[in-house]
């Protein structure tokens, strides 16, 4: 089962190497080469700041872009050029189909993340003349960012699994946009009555909340996050993703592919 | 049971937990972070000017976001008491950058600010900045002008500067012609309580927030005891110059047919006569607006 689910995962990986999904690395040096000189032009004092800013908010956004258009095209592309039928006629089952599709696409966003994550830390040492300790604490900031990335992925591939590539990238990029305004929906519920408040503050709980995984200006004005935030969050994403990821499951198992 | 029975089932056993989990570590996180974590973020933001430009045409779904993160703000440090409103005043200033034609947020948003606490952030100046920043937008909205010399005369205690903003607004065509009214109100009797309740009845009248209308409550209530206190020392002091002497009790006022009875305010509760003739409350935090006859600072 391991190595079915391992094969499943590698291959995923290996096909968006190949699909060129890591060129948008070199883009990612060239906006933070291109853009770091500028900083120090336009916002004096202020180039730290406006790097880790362009820097998190950029691993955050190419990430969230690579995987709603793979994602979308994880098992539907696989029923378009028949390949699924290859594979699902080998000892394969149908939910471990789905788990090495998921965890193939994390790997890949993991990989994506941590190379940005090197490339910025580089420009922070170039452009800004040196790391503190407090630098560390931007670290926190991006593995929030590759918990937004297991989310994201999860609910991809849940639309992936009944619904076109075009319709799953509209209703991904939908909830992506809903959950980066998690708090407010919570808030609004707060401050509705009646059945209005009993469906707002269900919607805030079925809907992603990403609002509280985006640390980017705590990280950017030197603001720790706690240990406790960080273990909490890491249960959420964790719930959250895996749930999704069943619900992609059930679903799956029960569709007919002939 | 067959194979896909099996997985069926024991993925929407494994579906309810972890959907259960995500809830309940969500709500973990949101009592860790309070509803003050999307909010901090304004400590962070340049301007709602930027923000508009970054908001790709959407200011004004993004001006609604940022009035409900402001209602929503001041009624959390409302409800807990807070001492400190910081980040009402940026709430509202990005809230109108985005839609300076959102006469609401500075109709309520600036009573919000202007009040005294702990009805509000009790920073009169900004609140008279913000419905200025609104008149400036919104020229043709005479009830904008009504906020200003409302809050004018409330909180900046400037009777002139009150006058001025109902004589502007009351020019504005369609204004009440009760806002002219007012103006000259303000210019012969701006100490006179009943100017004062005229105008929280109008706040409570046109209001549509519930909160504000509960403060416009706590206002009329405190006046009409003000005013009742104002009464009552005018009649000790009548029966001072009957008898060279204060009343000690009730009874005598109504021995000598001054009152009908023991007076009450508005909760029933007696109103206290004090040996100098003076009268006061029983419960002063029943009536938190109350001027001349609070208690003395400790």
């Amino acid at each position: 089962m391991t190595s079915r689910v391992s094969a499943i995962t590698w291959n995923t990986f290996r096909e968006a190497v190949r699909d060129r999904v890591l060129y948008n690395l070199v883009l990612f040096v060239l906006l933070l080469v291109g853009s770091a000189p500028l900083f120090s032009q336009i916002s004096i004092g202020l180039e730290k700041l406006m790097l880790v800013n362009v820097g998190l908010s950029s691993i955050s956004l190419f990430g969230v872009i690579i995987a709603i258009f793979i994602g979308i095209g994880l098992v539907s592309k696989e029923i378009e050029k028949k390949t699924l039928y290859t594979i699902l006629s080998r000892p394969v089952r149908r939910w471990e189909f789905i788990v090495g599709k998921y965890l193939g696409l994390l790997l890949t966003l993991a990989v994506n993340a941590i190379l940005m994550a090197v490339g910025f830390y580089a420009a922070l040492l170039i452009f800004v003349h040196g790391l503190t300790a407090a630098d560390a604490g931007l670290l926190v900031a991006i593995y929030f960012i590759i918990l937004q990335f297991m989310m994201m992925i999860a609910i991809t591939l849940l639309f992936s699994t009944f619904s076109t590539p075009i319709f799953s990238a509209i209703f991904a990029f939908a909830l992506f946009v809903i959950g980066t305004f998690g708090n407010d929906l919570k808030n609004l519920a707060a401050m509705s009555k009646g059945a209005n408040k009993w469906l707002i503050t269900t919607a805030s709980y079925v809907l992603p909340n990403f609002a509280s995984l985006n640390v980017i200006s705590q990280a950017a004005h030197d603001q720790s996050v706690g240990g406790q935030m960080i273990l909490l969050n890491t249960g959420y994403a964790l719930c959250y993703s895996i749930a999704v990821t069943v619900a992609a499951i059930l679903i799956f198992e029960r569709r007919n592919l002939k | 049971m067959t194979h896909q029975g099996k997985v069926t089932a024991i993925c929407a056993v494994l579906f309810v937990i972890l959907f259960v989990g995500s809830i309940v570590s969500r709500r973990r996180v949101e009592a860790v972070n309070g509803s003050q974590a999307t909010l901090d973020e304004v400590l962070y933001l340049p301007s709602g000017k930027s923000i508009k430009k970054l908001s790709l045409g959407y200011s004004s779904l993004l001006a609604d976001i940022y009035w409900t993160r402001a209602v929503q703000y001041f009624g959390a440090q409302h409800i807990g008491s807070a001492a400190h409103y910081e980040l009402l005043s940026p709430l509202l200033d990005i809230t109108t950058d985005l839609d300076p034609n959102l006469i609401v947020a500075y109709d309520t948003g600036s009573i919000f600010l202007s009040q005294k606490q702990p009805d509000g952030a009790g920073q009169p100046d900004k609140a008279a900045a913000l419905v200025e920043k609104g008149i400036r937008a919104n020229p043709a909205n005479w009830r904008l002008y009504f906020t200003l010399g409302f809050i004018h005369y409330t909180d900046r205690h400037d009777p002139k500067a009150a006058q001025l903003a109902f004589q502007k607004g009351s020019e504005i065509p369609g204004a009440l012609p009760w806002m002219k009214a007012m103006a000259a109100r303000m210019a012969e009797r701006a100490d006179d309580p009943a100017t004062a309740a005229s105008l929280w009845q109008t706040i409570y009248d046109t209001t549509k927030d519930t909160g504000l209308k509960d403060t416009a409550v706590r206002h009329l209530t405190s006046l009409r005891v003000e005013s009742e206190l104002n009464e009552l020392e005018r009649r000790t002091k009548v029966y001072f110059d009957r008898h060279n002497a204060y009343p000690e009790e009730w009874s005598d006022l109504v021995r000598d047919g001054l009152l009908r009875g023991v007076p009450v305010d508005p909760n029933g509760a007696p109103y206290t006569l004090r040996l100098d003739g003076t009268v006061r409350v029983q419960n002063p935090k029943d009536f938190p607006y109350l001027e001349r006859h609070k208690p003395p600072a400790k």
